[in-house]
């Protein structure tokens, strides 16, 4: 993997920021944009922009075969048994929100139990806390280790014949840690119970292969790999898809209409209610065209050895906190140096060109977990280099000069 | 646009030792007040005496900049009437917010905070206890809290 030429196809990367070299490490929250993906959604808009499904014409027929052949494409991504099972949303919370309405309202009732994490994304938890809410359902937890992962040692308590959902992050947007899902998914289906998968911290950057992990429903979003913003993909096991009721009603959703009822469309265009986002899907397409010709097991031993480079620069500074497990985990590192306020390091930081995020990253129970009011969160992609964490280390360093004389 | 914009001396050192950042045992107002987006809190005590705020003091988690205004304020605003102190944090919101020179706020200390200005994703930082403060002199009730947007 040669990352000075990947380098090079980020437009973005050229630039500058405060007159320093653009040191971009807020990749979890979204990635910069390869040409080859903002050329595609040009050349859409300049020579094929049309509706799709409906149009007897030229442009409509190659939209249309342009946009449902991303669809297939995404399938052979995360190895899906078909395009059918791919539905297009506009981010992972609609994807996860689809499933708290389509299926949780439908299937979820009195009593019954969703088994949720303290690590996930508010966008794996407040859509249960609202489903457990209207239903009279129960949320359970899974229970923590000390370093950040899941401890599974209970699972024959926590999953019971009462379990309905299993809803868990495939990789923490804070701690890095990547869940065993494939071995949650087998525990859970031996109680009867459906996992949803929230993929948006792992479909960008190792292999997914939906079938091995054997996940009921799998959520991701295209912005967090190369991919433009206001697309988001679920996928979801056929039977699930045919069993759920739509979500959204109005034009393409439909099979016939008449003043009084209606019927459905096939899957799964059932749950694309309107105009879909045609130009950002053509987009995507070319992102997964643009990661797959780099691969995405080059891509994950890239960002596993940037990441080590990384956590060892990072722990020869005084003063300094990591969050989440020190072995096996995703492109990121969330932290504390020197209680100096994550705001603060952010301001500093971003002053010499270096850009992370300071906050609770949307898991606010996980802050709360750790105890800390917020962290710092560098995150990688496939064109961050080693002189990128020098960058930050050097970043830090002043950040620590300037509140030096601050006493703590 | 450089860091001492932002971080004068008179602001490090209100966040090196806040003034005023203790509970207070007989306020007639406790607000708690967060930011939800970045975790920052604070828990603002105020003793309003006839129509006069007699005291005023902090706790809470913060950055800073979050820190430093809340130490300031509590310096600026005691002895005002409410009415000096309501029209003291409309003059500090609008000047950390660009909109309102320093020179014409008339703020004292307080215009050390105008360097937030130029950093608008630190606004939040700086009127989270002045926000707090408003709440607490237009409550009527003992206690307030909540979220700001």
């Amino acid at each position: 993997m040669n990352v000075a030429e990947i380098r090079k196809d980020f437009p973005i990367l050229g630039r500058e920021v405060r007159g320093k070299r653009l040191v971009y490490l807020d990749n979890a929250a979204t990635s910069q944009k390869p040409r080859c993906v903002i050329d595609a959604i040009r050349e859409y808009y300049e020579t094929y922009n049309a509706n799709v499904h409906r149009a007897i014409h030229y442009l409509g027929e190659y939209a249309t075969a342009a946009y449902e052949e991303v669809r297939a494409k995404v399938a052979r991504f995360i190895n899906a048994p078909s395009e059918r099972t791919i539905v297009w949303v506009k981010n992972t919370s609609e994807a996860i929100n689809l499933v708290a309405y389509a299926w949780g309202r439908k299937f979820v009732g009195e009593g019954d139990e969703i088994v949720t994490s303290v690590m996930e994304h508010h966008s794996n938890l407040v859509p249960w806390q609202q489903l457990a809410k209207a239903r009279g359902a129960r949320l359970r937890f899974f229970r923590m280790t000390p370093d950040g992962k899941l401890d599974l040692s209970d699972l024959d308590q926590l999953f019971n014949e009462r379990t309905k959902l299993v809803a868990i992050t495939h990789a923490s947007n804070v701690l890095g840690t990547i869940n065993p899902v494939a071995e949650i998914a087998r525990k859970a289906h031996e109680v009867g119970a459906v996992v949803l998968v929230d993929g948006a911290q792992s479909a960008p950057h190792l292999p997914v292969d939906v079938q091995a992990l054997d996940c009921d429903f799998f959520a991701f979003s295209a912005h967090k790999m190369c991919g433009p913003m206001g697309v988001g993909v679920l996928y979801g096991k056929e039977e699930l898809l045919e069993a759920m009721d739509p979500f959204l009603f109005g034009g393409e959703m439909i099979g016939s209409v008449s003043l009084e009822e209606s019927t459905w469309n096939e899957i799964p265009w059932k749950f694309e209610a309107g105009t879909p986002n045609v130009a950002d899907v053509i987009g995507f397409g070319a992102a997964i065209d643009y990661l797959q010709s780099i691969g995405m097991e080059a891509i994950q031993a890239h960002e596993r050895e940037l990441v080590a480079y990384a956590m060892d620069a990072l722990e020869e500074l005084d003063g300094m906190v990591i969050y989440g497990p020190r072995d096996e985990r995703a492109g990121l590192i969330a932290f504390n140096y020197r209680e100096i306020h994550p705001h603060d390091l952010s301001t500093i930081l971003d002053q010499e060109g270096v850009a992370i995020r300071a906050g609770h990253h949307c898991a606010e129970p996980l802050a709360r977990w750790l105890d800390v009011p917020a962290t710092a969160r560098a995150s990688f992609y496939i064109y961050n280099t080693r002189e990128d964490v020098d960058a930050l280390v050097r970043a830090l360093l002043r950040a620590k000069e300037f509140f030096s004389h601050v006493p703590r | 646009m450089s860091l001492d914009d932002l971080y004068r001396e008179v602001i490090l050192d209100h966040y090196r030792s806040p003034r005023n950042k203790r509970k207070m045992d007989d306020p007639t107002v406790v607000v708690e007040l967060k930011n939800p987006v970045c975790g920052d809190e604070i828990t603002l005590y105020l003793k309003l005496s006839g129509g006069v705020v007699e005291a005023l003091s902090f706790e809470g988690k913060g950055c800073s900049i979050s820190q430093a205004s809340a130490s300031m304020m509590t310096q600026a605003v005691r002895g005002k009437s409410l009415q000096e102190a309501l029209e003291l944090v409309e003059r500090f919101k609008r000047m950390v917010r660009g909109e309102l020179p320093a020179s014409e706020a008339d703020l004292g200390d307080l215009e050390a905070l105008q360097g937030v200005a130029k950093f608008p994703v630190r606004v939040k930082c700086a009127t989270l206890s002045w926000e707090a403060l408003r709440r607490g002199l237009e409550s009527d009730e003992g206690r307030v809290s909540g979220e700001v947007e």
